[in-house]
């Protein structure tokens, strides 16, 4: 069994408005790994991820998961995906759970299987008791939890989130991580796009930026997160911190007693914390304010 | 694998006949009403002072025309307007993600399409016995010219629906195409009492063999020969299966 759930080489796509959407795409996402997809609207990922999917057509380049072509094993490769689409895509006319039997017969199961698995899903993803209603009686959480179930109702190898969580709450969306964690866990991979990065730096092992099209940057997260160059802090002080100049720039005042500070990485928190004794001022509370992967997003996506 | 293809198969037919039957006051009732009022004005008031055709009461002419009219636009619009509402709810795409071949898509829709074209096309032939007593020469042939009508426009609304940009575009070929060809096709006359020209005329007219062979079946009257009329059909399923397979395969309407 080959190590990687998916592997892209060489992938090109140009629409035929002549639209150049990818340029020689390499990636490779091992198995049981959580793989953060990202990048600025428009920058190629619903197109990668709708070539994986085989809704969108291969211009040149391969695209293999678990080691088989998806162009030359459609079936093999289809029952490996589950895929979850940014935008909904639910038939809105019929009850959820006959969409859930729908499409556990597009996947071989049969009535009975695909009622047991519904409800264990439905139940972990707190919609059961919404069965019997149809997608336009669902709240927006609620439909993207459809769509969550819906993907993992034929026990998929390899799940595709697109923007998962866009338009959830925050108590929803820390459920939901939770969610990803635990069939991570019982050995899905996972592939995210978002554009909350805080929650690709939360769930993602690796992670892969593309830019109009391109691959950018493509590393373990561990790397990322203690490559940046510029952290920035919010400090709290127990006197006030008002004209006493201490950095001279980089320094933004919040009020009297705390300010944002963003330094050089290679300046250590004790230095910082120094820094101002030497001013007669005691750091009462730090926190690091901006995720690193932000950084580095606005870092590639801005300078090319 | 083939127990796989059968549940695909079956759930696709299911989901389809669950739609339509679901909602049978738009899908059923209203071709019911229309036949029932042809039948009553054309059979009934018009056709006491018409009298016979070929020996034959008026009402008894009419009548397999009748039926099969409601089999053409039921078995079209019913593939047509599920595929193509579809394809504008993005649910389609259930459909392609999913390892379903082009075949059991194709043939799922189709089937759905042909149950609502039998179920029409039973309801019309009894509500016809309310009106004149009229017995099916050869019964196993009106079924299997029913099987072969709805099939061929389920296969023609697939395609259709796949072209189709807009819910307009779900009503061109119907209103444009299919309905002059039905009135067109010997349903109220003997094409045999057109003019020379206009006999030749509906010599090109596929729907004037089905509405033929389909008389045959109810009355044993045929005006062309039932058999030209089976090949045709056959024929054209076979071309129109093929390039909605192409389309499918293709992605077409579905794929960027």
């Amino acid at each position: 069994m080959t190590k990687y759930a998916l592997e892209i080489n060489q992938l090109n796509k140009t629409y035929r408005n002549g639209v150049t959407a990818l340029k020689n795409i390499n990636l490779n996402v091992e198995d049981g790994d959580i793989f953060a997809f990202l990048g600025p609207n428009g920058a190629g990922k619903s197109t990668v991820i709708g070539i994986i999917t085989t809704l969108v057509n291969i211009t040149s380049g391969t695209v293999k998961v678990y080691g088989k072509d998806i162009a030359k094993y459609p079936e093999f490769t289809k029952h490996m995906i589950g895929v979850v689409p940014q935008e909904y895509n639910l038939n809105q006319f019929i009850p959820i759970i006959e969409t859930m039997i729908n499409i556990g017969g597009y996947f071989g199961l049969s009535k009975k299987q695909s009622l047991t698995k519904t409800q264990q899903l439905f139940e972990d993803l707190g919609i059961w008791h919404k069965r019997e209603s149809t997608p336009r009686e669902l709240s927006g959480g609620m439909k993207r939890r459809l769509m969550i179930a819906r993907a993992l109702i034929h026990n998929p190898k390899l799940l595709i989130l697109d923007e998962p969580t866009a338009g959830v709450d925050t108590e929803l969306r820390l459920t939901m991580w939770d969610f990803f964690k635990k069939i991570n866990n019982d050995g899905v991979t996972i592939i995210l796009t978002t554009h909350y990065l805080e929650e690709a730096e939360r769930l993602c092992k690796n992670l892969a930026i593309i830019h109009h099209g391109e691959v950018v940057k493509s590393s373990p997260m561990a790397d990322v997160i203690s490559s940046t160059r510029k952290h920035t802090y919010i400090i709290r002080a127990d006197s006030s911190i008002i004209d006493k100049n201490i950095f001279e720039k980089n320094i933004h005042i919040i009020d009297d007693k705390t300010c944002e500070l963003t330094v050089d990485n290679k300046i250590s928190i004790t230095e910082i914390i120094n820094k101002f004794k030497d001013n007669n001022i005691n750091v009462v509370d730090i926190l690091s304010k901006r995720n690193k992967l932000e950084e580095l997003f606005i870092e590639l996506t801005q300078t090319k | 694998m083939k127990n796989l293809y059968l549940i695909q198969l079956f759930t696709i037919f299911k989901k389809e006949f669950a739609r339509w039957s679901r909602i049978w006051i738009q899908t059923i009732l209203p071709s019911v009403i229309t036949i029932f009022l042809y039948i009553t004005i054309f059979g009934n008031f018009i056709g006491e002072r018409i009298g016979e055709i070929g020996g034959l009461p008026y009402i008894h002419f009419i009548i397999p025309g009748l039926i099969i009219m409601p089999i053409i636009s039921n078995s079209y619009m019913n593939v047509v307007g599920s595929f193509y509402s579809g394809r504008f709810q993005k649910s389609i795409e259930e459909l392609f993600v999913s390892p379903l071949s082009s075949h059991v898509i194709l043939i799922g829709y189709v089937l759905g399409g042909v149950s609502r074209a039998f179920v029409v096309g039973f309801v019309v032939y009894i509500v016809s016995l309310s009106f004149t007593n009229i017995p099916i020469h050869n019964i196993t042939l009106a079924l299997f010219l029913t099987l072969l009508i709805s099939f061929l426009f389920s296969i023609l609304g697939f395609i259709n629906a796949v072209y189709a940009k807009s819910f307009d575009d779900i009503n061109i070929i119907p209103t444009f195409v299919l309905t002059p060809l039905t009135y067109l096709g010997g349903t109220f006359y003997s094409i045999y009492n057109l003019p020379e020209v206009w006999q030749t005329v509906s010599m090109f007219n596929p729907i004037a063999y089905m509405v033929s062979a389909y008389r045959y079946a109810f009355i044993g009257v045929e005006e062309m020969n039932t058999y030209t009329a089976i090949l045709m059909m056959f024929i054209l399923i076979f071309v129109l299966y093929s390039l909605a397979i192409y389309l499918l395969n293709k992605g077409i309407g579905v794929k960027n």
